[in-house]
């Protein structure tokens, strides 16, 4: 597949304005302008992208949901957040290719009738800040941003918000409640944040990779876009791979390429001809797999049917070598961690799998603690007020499922090991 | 007391904010940027320049992970804990860095020099174990590489 999304990361000085314009960008805001902006919604539905943050909700959707809401100001929120460990795909378009997303966020504003929008930029970004920041001003130095964008009336803004280092603020309602200036908790919905967002008003959020494909999208049209990749869920996907393989980067491949694809062909294979034991293929919060599951397709279906979930496309690959009782702890701390708190399941229930694991590796655990694993995991499923907290147990539950050898010689061996 | 320099620069970021309450974070970093962390008197200035009480800015300087609440040295250094640092060689390199600096998560070094502190993912899995000292991300990290790195922050 040609490249798309990473068409411009490799040019030395891509993030430049001029750099970026000789290589295509801001080359579809014409074409944009062009359609009415219920065509540009219709062009996205009918392309069927699917959101690249993790939830794989329908763009198109989205879209006309907010933009049928009566009403003239409207904001487009990009989550640039990217805090679920293991993902940092979107941090290459940041860095390299910064246009490419301003010029989606043009677009995409246009198309929802929003003159206004925001980079939510996580803390951990620091030198992506001032690229983008560099950016921006260099797209309104060339009248791509502000009023009247190409002479056709189109006004649009844009700035970045940056946050201070919370995983919970890359949630859409979070985002809102952080962006507005509060503590990052989450909202409850309905209200939706298509109907009612960012200071109440009607918003919509979109991941950085989402946002970048549309330029592409609208240039060659929902018909060429939709025979790339998967059929359920079409258009070329950013794979963040990293962990014990010998080429970790960031793959731009059709949406639906095997984990076997992705880990053998792409990056070389597993470090040191070791024995692959385990994939976690979305980012922290997605079922861990394993050596069994290489044939299947990394698309949003797919991987619900073998018992994971697409996430954001963050493959972390895991050799003989490790421990996945270890493995457990570490996600299970982060998410202990980054837990909110505001609601009871969740908060309690992410901090009492951590004692737990803390004493597994300490060397005290008993065999009963698998089941008391398990029993936490039970008083947390389904009871979260949002998804962080489901999230949170996937790493247990799915650690202990295929794993259970590793939990009972673990505790067997009374080792304790360094935490 | 806010300088007058920091209250121009909050008054700048004013200027992007829907409402004077949004431009929160980016207040408690203009602060944190100058004095390393956030005092109670400047929590209380800043409050009022954007007419919140103190204890809400509180509530969000005490949210997140890198507003610093407690004095730290002069440079911080965030070392990624998540599963792909971890899986490529976190525990020695936490080992090391306690080793060198005396200090644990948390603590200063006596010289005021630096701070160590654990962090969530700092996106950087492609560059294994990675860390954030200040503003500039160092990955993958060696143990032989360490003393270099410290070096370039005095
Ligand atoms: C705990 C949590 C963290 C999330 N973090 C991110 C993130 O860092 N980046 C992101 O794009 N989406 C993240 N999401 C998903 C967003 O809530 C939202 O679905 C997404 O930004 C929508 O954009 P999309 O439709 O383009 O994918 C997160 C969700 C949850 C529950
Ligand atoms: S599930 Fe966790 S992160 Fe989400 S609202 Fe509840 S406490 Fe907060």
């Amino acid at each position: 597949m040609e490249k798309m999304l990473l068409k411009r990361v490799d040019i030395p000085n891509s993030a430049d304005i001029d750099v970026a314009m000789k290589n295509g960008a801001y080359s579809t805001l014409a074409t944009a302008f062009g359609m009415r902006p219920v065509d540009v919604v219709n062009e996205v539905k009918r392309a069927n992208l699917r959101g690249r943050g993790g939830a794989g909700f329908p763009t198109g959707l989205k879209w006309e949901l907010c933009s049928r809401v009566p009403g003239s100001l409207k904001y487009l929120l990009c989550n640039a957040d990217e805090g679920e460990p293991g993902t940092f795909k979107d941090r290459f378009i940041l860095l390299q290719d910064p246009h490419l997303l301003i010029e989606g966020m043009i677009i995409s504003g246009f198309a929802i009738g929003a003159e206004r929008g925001y980079i939510y930029l996580r803390y951990e970004y620091p030198t992506a800040l001032v690229v983008l920041e560099k950016a921006i001003e260099q797209a309104y130095a060339k009248g791509y941003l502000g009023k009247n964008i190409l002479g056709k009336g189109v006004n649009f803004d844009l700035s970045v918000h940056r946050g201070a280092g919370a995983y919970i603020c890359g949630e859409e309602t979070a985002l809102i409640e952080s962006l507005e200036g509060k503590r990052g908790q989450p909202r409850i919905r309905p209200p939706f944040p298509a109907s009612q967002g960012a200071w109440r008003k009607p918003t919509v959020i979109n991941n950085v990779e989402t946002l970048s494909n549309i330029p592409y999208l609208i240039a060659m049209g929902a018909d060429a876009y939709a025979k790339i990749g998967a059929e359920t869920a079409p258009g070329p996907k950013l794979y963040g791979v990293s962990g014990m393989v010998n080429k970790p980067g960031v793959y731009e491949l059709p949406m639906g390429t095997t984990l076997r694809d992705i880990i053998y062909t792409h990056c070389g294979g597993v470090r040191g001809g070791k024995k692959l034991k385990a994939i976690i293929p979305g980012g922290a919060s997605t079922p861990i797999l394993t050596e069994q599951h290489l044939d299947v397709t990394m698309d949003f279906n797919s991987l619900v049917a073998a018992g994971s979930m697409l996430g954001s496309g963050a493959v972390m690959v895991m050799d003989e070598t490790v421990n996945m009782v270890n493995v457990a702890y570490v996600l299970v701390r982060f998410f202990a961690h980054e837990s909110c708190g505001k609601c009871t399941p969740c908060r309690e229930g992410t901090s009492w799998l951590y004692q737990v694991y803390k004493r597994l590796m300490h060397g005290e655990g008993k065999l009963d603690d698998i089941d008391l694993l398990l029993y936490i995991c039970d008083t947390v499923k389904g009871k979260c007020f949002c998804p962080l907290g489901e999230g949170a147990i996937q790493p247990v539950l799915s650690s202990i499922k295929h794993f259970r050898g590793d939990y009972e010689q673990w505790i067997k061996s009374g080792k304790s090991a360094h935490v | 007391m806010l300088t007058e320099e920091e209250i121009k620069e909050i008054t700048t970021e004013l200027v992007h904010a829907e409402r004077k309450e949004a431009a929160s974070i980016e207040a408690l970093m203009v602060v944190q940027k100058r004095r390393g962390w956030v005092s109670d008197e400047s929590i209380r200035d800043i409050a009022s320049l954007l007419d919140v009480t103190p204890d809400e800015l509180d509530g969000v300087a005490t949210f997140f992970n890198h507003i610093y609440r407690k004095p730290v040295g002069r440079h911080v250094i965030a070392l990624c804990d998540s599963m792909v640092c971890w899986s490529l060689g976190y525990d020695p390199l936490l080992d090391l860095l306690r080793k060198k600096l005396g200090v644990g998560f948390g603590e200063t070094t006596q010289d005021n020099r630096f701070t160590l502190l654990p962090a969530a993912c700092l996106g950087a899995c492609d560059r294994a174990p990675a860390m954030l000292v200040d503003e500039e991300l160092h990955g993958p990290v060696t143990p032989e590489m360490v003393d270099g790195i410290l070096q370039k922050y005095k």
